[in-house]
């Protein structure tokens, strides 16, 4: 990696002044962010770690029923400590990587890294979580760009992200064989007045809602409500790992799945 | 009664204290006073030519060294290739140069065209970015077929075209051939890929080169299978030192798995810079680099066709093969498709006319060389890929069609050069039908279907031809090299040995394997024998571990040093105990004069070898011996494997759920170790089967280039593994009577895996015959709805 400045600030306010430096960037768990470095990819002037600032640790469940977490909690921690207050988020947190990894990174650098594999994304779009950062607050919908972009300004920190609670969830990953990321994941949160269902791992587009799934759901929640509903394959990802087809065909089986799951 | 100590008792791995409490000493653990490091430039594309390399700026970074590029080389040998394959013509392989760094061309990504050395790594990759390049990129030559066609880019522009060689084996009469087949009642045949392969051993590769002006005298600390072989081919081929003046040295290795057999240009040049520097050089690949830089393994594309009478007896056999061999002859490489891979087509059959066609290919991809099995999965995998299909398309049993077809009369000449010198395959199939409770897979398999599964059931059969290998059969064929092996046993006073050994232990149990051989012979502990291995300046010499060699080949070599130990022994005790040498016995320990309660102990007669004040005249003080062995033959393990897979109909996700392999291995000497060894075997093979996939663009760019799309099998991608090796026919040719088994489940299991897999495919009324590996549940997914 180049060399570059570190700092480790105790406040959000701390952290933004230091990252107004040319050039700056945070570093949340590094679990992206290091790999990158290492590879000489990018080359940042100085990291600012958000791990030393309390405010943006830890999971707490708000009045009004929604669990706020802060920016740098771990997944480790978002699956233990949401485990009873929402079980499918806790879920899919316990599914990320490996136990290193979940021990290090953390769910803001996840979403402000918004890789179209990734997990959480679906997640906090499926949702309808509102990002929260030191400058303003980001309703999901608004956020996702699309993949590696987002809504987040330069400099700008998630210190916290609000999720509503859903009467049911579910998260279905289909791991690519390799890096163990989603292949396809669906997450499908039902609420009283509604259906999410966000697609992570398949779209060129990056995380995405399958809307023609939500309606059907909405007028009669079962398996089967899907039938003869299909993504179109055309700007779905094509690698080594699967056609397009099967990514089409994947987020059909793994939203009928996550269905069953919320029966 | 399971022994617990000596040959046949499962001891336990000694090496595996120091592995597993972090107190291993691997090549990157070595740090030599003084040394510089070196970062290699490599090529990003995958064909060029090289207009100008400018390292002026790199050379005035801070912290450089020096700076070498292909004119650093020019007066110094390239990489050697071990055997020279004759073509079908009688006309040699086409052998091109392959320097130590790129000169005139570049031919595959990751090809060094450049070398910083500098004080530190960072400063080295610094300067390297600096170095100004200008490569005219040309087009990549990466598919075979298209690559053998006339007027193809040349990946080497002197040689006539990219066929390295056009071999053949077996009957040499197409006609003959042709008339078989059309003769044939039933004639089944398969066209399939044998995908390329990345090792991925778990330490990188390392090199850290040491030079002494004062004594001129080299060191080579490196990730090797084989330090002498890389001490040969260094010395004589590439840098002409002389070899007493070079110590290769391979300490604790993190696994090979073949693809650390072979002389890389990175050794030769840690060795080389360690002089021109005047410091010691040291490269540690990173893992990224490894992928290309590594040589890869299998990468085979064939056409194989099966011929049956009405008796479904085998009558013929014809492959049409395109063997990969990336930009350049790695080491072994030549010999990998040709006299590893066509001796083995007659499989475990009596198949009477076997014809055998390779033409191995120049690319633009990364070479490719022996990778565990090394030419026997490529020819296993085939042959009973194709049995399975003819099977299923005549409607009888697979077991029942290849029970049909066994050799069954042992010594037997295969129509493809080789000796089977002894078998029992309908005995190991017994095996595996009962351990495998192939009475009860129709019960699993209705329990599969009640979940939504289909479950698969795959049957397949193997021998390989190991021990490798006799140097006067091996010289005929083409190997520049003997394939004997040695082994010095040297007794201490007080009655400890070190056995020094021409193998190397990267993760196949050695040091605990190889004591129990000795001191079973003495009848002494086992603690009292530790092996010396991994350094030419402490072994005599030795051909290192590959090809399941090292028991069969450098264990034949320990048994027999160990023979003249105990037979100059029994003279000292004869003297001790004033008897005749005749009459002296060695047992637990003790010698002792036949028919009397006279004995003297192992100790005892060390200790007056070496204190000789009570000696005989005639003999010398002193107790070591050593021996070379050449194998008179190879050896043929041969086995039986079944597998049992559910297959998800939904996505096409493949899981194993039962893995049972019969072996013959003949004698074992440590059970325990034989079984991680198939175990380790099968979860390789598995991941050639399910996961791994190591896949060039056209533009020949790795596309699997990094564990993010290179999938190796994980602990819960296997299952636990039923092994039997209970079925044992000795090898007839060597001390032990052993025959070797470490690529066996590599060998065994790829193709089980898949016939498992269409056998669940079509048992849900699926008519797929063939889907490539790796199964990705893309693959099967695509294949179920085409
Ligand atoms: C082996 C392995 C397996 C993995 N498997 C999975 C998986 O299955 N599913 C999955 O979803 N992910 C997986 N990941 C990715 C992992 O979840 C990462 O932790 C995550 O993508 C990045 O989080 P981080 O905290 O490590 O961020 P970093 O790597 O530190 O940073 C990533 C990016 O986010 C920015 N950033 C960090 N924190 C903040 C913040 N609070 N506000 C704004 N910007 C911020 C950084 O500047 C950087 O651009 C895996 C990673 C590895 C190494």
């Amino acid at each position: 990696m180049y060399s570059f400045d570190f700092e480790k600030p105790s406040t959000i306010a701390d952290a933004v002044a230091a990252l107004g430096a040319e050039d700056a960037q945070a570093l949340g768990g590094g679990q992206t962010l290091i790999p990158t470095l290492k590879q000489r990819l990018a080359a940042p002037s100085k990291l600012v770690s958000m791990s030393g600032i309390a405010e943006m640790q830890g999971v707490c469940a708000e009045d009004d029923g929604s669990v706020s977490i802060g920016g740098a909690t771990t997944h480790a921690t978002v699956a233990l400590d949401t485990a009873a207050t929402y079980p499918a988020l806790a879920a899919l947190a316990g599914q990320i990587g490996d136990p290193a990894v979940r021990n290090r990174g953390t769910i803001g650098g996840s979403v402000a890294n918004n890789d179209p594999a990734a997990c959480y994304p679906a997640g906090v779009l499926g949702s309808g979580a509102t990002i929260v950062t030191n400058a303003r607050q980001i309703a999901a919908d608004a956020f996702f760009e699309g993949m590696f972009t987002t809504a987040l300004d330069e400099g700008e920190i998630i210190t916290s992200i609000r999720f509503p609670v859903p009467q049911a969830a579910s998260y279905q990953k289909f791991l690519q064989p390799a890096s163990r990321f989603a292949l396809v994941g669906v997450y499908l949160a039902r609420f009283a007045d509604g259906v999410r269902v966000a697609v992570t791992g398949a779209s060129e587009d990056g995380v995405f809602r399958w809307s023609e799934a939500e309606e059907a759901l909405d007028k009669e929640f079962r398996p089967d409500a899907l039938m003869g509903l299909r993504i179109n394959p055309a700007n779905m990802i094509a690698d080594l790992h699967g056609s397009k087809e099967y990514r089409a065909h994947l987020v059909s089986v793994m939203t009928k799945r996550a269905i069953e799951a919320c029966m | 009664m399971p022994k617990d100590s000596g040959i046949g008792a499962s001891s336990k791995r000694r090496e595996d204290v120091r592995f597993l409490t972090g107190a291993g000493n691997y090549t990157d653990d070595i740090n030599v006073h003084g040394q510089a490091y070196v970062h290699f430039l490599r090529s990003d594309i995958a064909h060029g030519r090289i207009k100008s390399i400018d390292t002026s700026t790199a050379e005035a970074m801070p912290g450089v060294v020096k700076v070498f590029t292909g004119k650093d080389f020019e007066g110094v040998g390239g990489m050697p290739c071990g055997w020279e394959v004759t073509d079908k013509h009688g006309a040699p392989m086409q052998e091109p140069p392959h320097p130590i760094l790129a000169q005139g061309k570049v031919r595959h990504v990751g090809d060094p065209i450049a070398a910083v050395v500098a004080d530190s790594l960072e400063q080295a990759r610094d300067a390297a970015e600096a170095i100004d390049l200008d490569i005219e990129e040309l087009p990549a030559v990466i598919d075979m077929k298209a690559a053998a066609q006339d007027g193809a880019t040349l990946v080497h522009d002197d040689l006539k075209n990219n066929i390295c060689y056009d071999w053949q084996l077996g009957e040499t009469d197409d006609a003959k051939v042709d008339e078989v087949f059309a003769n044939a009642a039933h004639v089944t045949t398969l066209d399939l890929v044998n995908n390329r392969l990345v090792a991925n051993p778990m330490e990188p590769r390392v090199a850290v080169g040491e030079y002494k002006r004062g004594t001129d005298e080299y060191t080579l600390y490196t990730t090797s299978q084989n330090p002498h072989v890389i001490r040969l081919l260094m010395c004589a081929f590439v840098l002409g030192l002389p070899e007493h003046k070079v110590r290769v040295v391979a300490p604790d290795v993190g696994g090979g798995f073949g693809t650390k057999i072979f002389h890389y240009a990175e050794e030769a040049f840690c060795t080389f810079a360690a002089k021109a520097c005047g410091r010691p050089v040291k490269w540690t690949s990173s893992r990224s680099e490894a992928f290309m830089s590594d040589a890869h393994g299998r990468d085979h594309v064939s056409k194989i066709e099966l011929a049956l009478d009405a008796d479904n007896n085998f009558i013929g056999l014809r492959t049409n093969t395109f063997a990969n061999l990336g930009a350049y002859l790695s080491t072994f490489s030549s010999s990998v498709p040709t006299w590893l891979h066509g001796t083995l087509m007659a499989g475990n059959y009596k198949t009477p006319v076997i014809q055998v066609n390779v033409k191995a290919m120049f690319t633009n991809t990364v070479p490719v060389d022996a990778y565990r099995g090394a030419g026997r999965p490529e020819a296993t995998f085939q042959l009973e890929r194709v049995v399975d299909k003819a099977a299923r398309e005549l409607g009888v049993d697979p077991i029942a069609l290849r029970r049909q077809n066994f050799v069954t009369q042992f010594p037997y000449d295969t129509p493809v050069a080789l000796t089977y010198d002894t078998g029992d395959y309908n005995g190991t199939m017994d095996k595996l039908e009962a351990a495998a409770d192939l009475a009860g897979f129709a019960a699993r398999r209705t329990q599969s279907e009640a979940k939504g599964k289909l479950r698969g059931l795959g049957i397949n059969c193997y021998i390989e031809a190991c021990g490798i290998a006799p140097s006067n059969i091996v010289g005929m064929l083409g190997a520049r090299a003997g394939l004997y092996d040695a082994a010095t046993v040297r007794v201490n006073a007080t009655g400890s040995i070190s056995v020094m050994v021409g193998a190397h232990s990267h993760g196949q149990g050695h040091e605990t394997a190889f004591p129990q051989v000795v001191a079973d012979m003495i009848g002494i502990d086992e603690s009292l024998v530790e092996i010396v291995h991994g350094d030419t300046s402490k072994i005599p010499f030795g051909m290192g571990t590959y090809g399941s060699r090292s028991l069969a080949v450098c264990g034949s070599a320990m048994v027999k040093a160990t023979e003249k130990v105990i037979e100059k022994a029994k003279k000292i005790a004869a003297h001790l105990l004033e008897a005749s040498e005749a009459d002296i016995e060695l047992k637990d320990g003790q010698f002792s004069v036949a028919g009397t309660d006279k004995s003297v102990a192992w100790g005892d007669v060390t200790l007056t070898a070496y204190v000789p004040h009570n000696f005989p005249l005639e003999v010398e003080p002193g107790l070591e011996e050593t021996a070379f062995y050449d194998p008179a033959n190879f050896t043929f393990p041969a086995g039986a494997y079944a597998c049992e897979v559910e297959v998800d109909p939904d996505t096409g996700q493949v899981s194993i759920e039962k893995f049972t392999a019969a072996d013959d291995f003949g004698n074992i000497i440590n059970p325990m170790i034989v079984d991680g060894q198939v175990h380790g075997g099968i979860g390789q093979g598995i991941g050639q089967a399910l996961l791994e996939n190591c896949a060039y663009d056209a533009n020949g760019q790795l596309l699997s280039a990094s564990y993010m799309d290179y999938a190796m099998p994980r602990a819960d991608d296997v299952p636990f593994y039923g092994v039997d090796h209970s079925s044992q026919t000795p090898c007839t040719h060597n001390p032990l009577g052993v025959k070797g088994c470490g690529e066996a489940g590599a060998i065994g299991s790829p193709p089980a895996v898949v016939n498992a897999v269409l056998d669940a495919l079509n048992s849900g009324g699926k008519a797929v015959d063939h889907i490539d590996m790796p199964m990705s549940p893309s693959r099967v997914w695509s294949a179920m709805n085409s």
